[in-house]
């Protein structure tokens, strides 16, 4: 699948994810900016959108793969998406930036469930417009409750004021856009 | 204190850090000992990590990687940096290579240690959740046995309801008093010059012929206060099908059988 002058692009699967954490565990610094290619995209994305401020978001990213660096093990690559572990990894600390307070989430702490596999740029990016797909099918009010809770980091109590709904609606309609998405992505 | 579901309830906010002060404490105490909340957590960030993926677009600025390749080279950790020296001479006599060995093989028993180390600490996370887990089936276990052994519980035996009533029948017999009394429903109606008839069977030994009886129309019958066969050791009853004038032996398949000391 390799063109003339280019690299040869090959699928990236588990195991391949596997030894690049296992690079990086053995200090390789190319295995870092072989990460850092892969997956900066997802984490920038995620932390622009939280931040809505360009050079607030090149720190965060920064300070995410230098931890990831410092500490490959927090990711545990038998399991999850690594794809999927940056972005809550990054949105937590865009959170904790836009409130301005200490990181509350260790990054060992952060476990996922093994799920759609997104190791794959083609198919990280199918994934990604069947993301966009479900948040569009949603109605109004329960795509908005998410974005407020996940991408503005307000609390249930927050969106319920700023909404003027109930905290018991706020609660059903993040918990069902979730469960949606799990669906439709299953 | 909260129940399973109100913790269940909770746990998107907990994945989207929204807790904090007693309920964090309170929901992170549960998830130690829950192995279905702690999948469901899992899940729940997985969907938190998609939910993420749409915002995927913009990508950073080229000074961004290389400011974060200098971080890196300025805090080299492992044996990348002393394996690897970047632009660094190479020596030529073997003797320079004796310490750079010691160093190297120093660098090898240290990262073996490093990789003991964390396979333990996997072996040691693996059994902690092995032990929540065997922790939650034990309290299910004793829930259990709290049911089946309370003073107040009922057994209630559950048929199809297409497989119609059985015929059935309690004896209440006395050995002091040679009596019995004998209840029974359900009995299928018996052809014309036919009657049932109670064999008493004793522990070794043939059946006792104990009386015969034909049921009503609703296949009820009973047989009050009646002489048990004189000198017969009584250990189970059946009743069996025979000519109304009654049997000497059982000629019959057995209808229903029942011995002392069963259903008690």
């Amino acid at each position: 699948m390799g063109t003339t002058g280019t690299p040869e692009m090959h699928r990236a699967d588990a195991a391949d994810e596997m030894r690049l954490i296992a690079r990086i565990r053995a200090g390789e610094q190319q295995a870092m900016s072989e990460l850092y290619d892969r997956y900066s995209g997802v984490v920038y994305g995620v932390v622009l959108r939280v931040l809505q401020d360009a050079a607030a978001a090149e720190d965060v990213l920064q300070d995410i793969f230098l931890q990831l660096w410092r500490k490959p093990d927090a990711f545990d690559s038998s399991r999850g998406s690594l794809a999927a572990w940056l972005a809550v990894i990054a949105r937590h600390r865009a959170i904790d930036r836009l409130r301005q307070r200490r990181p509350e989430t260790d990054l060992e702490e952060v476990v996922i469930a093994s799920g759609t596999d997104l190791r794959d740029e083609t198919e990280r990016t199918l994934v990604i417009e069947k993301v966009r797909a479900v948040l569009a099918e949603m109605n109004d009010d329960q795509r908005k409750a998410l974005e407020l809770a996940y991408f503005q980091g307000l609390t249930h109590t927050e969106i319920a004021d700023k909404t003027g709904e109930p905290l018991g609606t706020i609660k059903t309609r993040i918990r069902s856009g979730l469960q949606l998405l799990r669906a439709k992505l299953a | 204190m909260k129940t399973h579901e109100q913790f269940a309830d909770d746990l998107a906010l907990y994945a989207l850090n929204e807790m904090s002060g007693t309920e964090l404490r309170e929901i992170k105490q549960h998830l130690d000992t829950c192995a279905a909340c702690r999948r469901e957590l899992q899940s729940l960030r997985n969907d938190l990590g998609l939910l993420g993926l749409s915002a995927v677009g913009p990508r950073p600025p080229v000074r961004s990687k290389e400011r974060l390749m200098r971080a890196i080279a300025a805090e080299p950790r492992g044996s990348s940096s002393a394996l690897s020296p970047v632009g660094a001479p190479r020596r030529t006599f073997w003797l320079a290579w004796v310490p750079a060995a010691i160093a190297l093989a120093a660098i090898i028993f240290a990262i073996g240690l490093k990789q003991t180390n964390r396979s333990l600490n996997d072996q040691l996370a693996e059994l902690r959740n092995r032990y929540n887990d065997q922790k939650i089936q034990l309290t299910q276990a004793q829930e259990h046995m709290r049911l089946l052994l309370a003073p107040d519980a009922v057994h209630v035996s559950l048929t199809p309801p297409k497989a119609g009533k059985q015929p059935n029948a309690t004896a209440i017999v006395s050995p002091s008093q040679n009596r019995m009394t004998l209840m029974a429903s359900n009995l299928p109606p018996v052809p014309p010059g036919k009657a049932y008839e109670l064999w008493v069977i004793p522990p070794q030994g043939a059946p006792v012929a104990a009386g015969v009886f034909k049921p009503d129309e609703h296949g009820n019958a009973m047989m009050l206060d009646h002489r048990m066969p004189a000198g017969v050791q009584a250990k189970t009853f059946a009743l069996t099908v025979e000519d109304e004038a009654g049997s000497d032996k059982p000629t019959s398949p057995i209808v229903i059988v029942g011995s002392m000391g069963e259903g008690q």
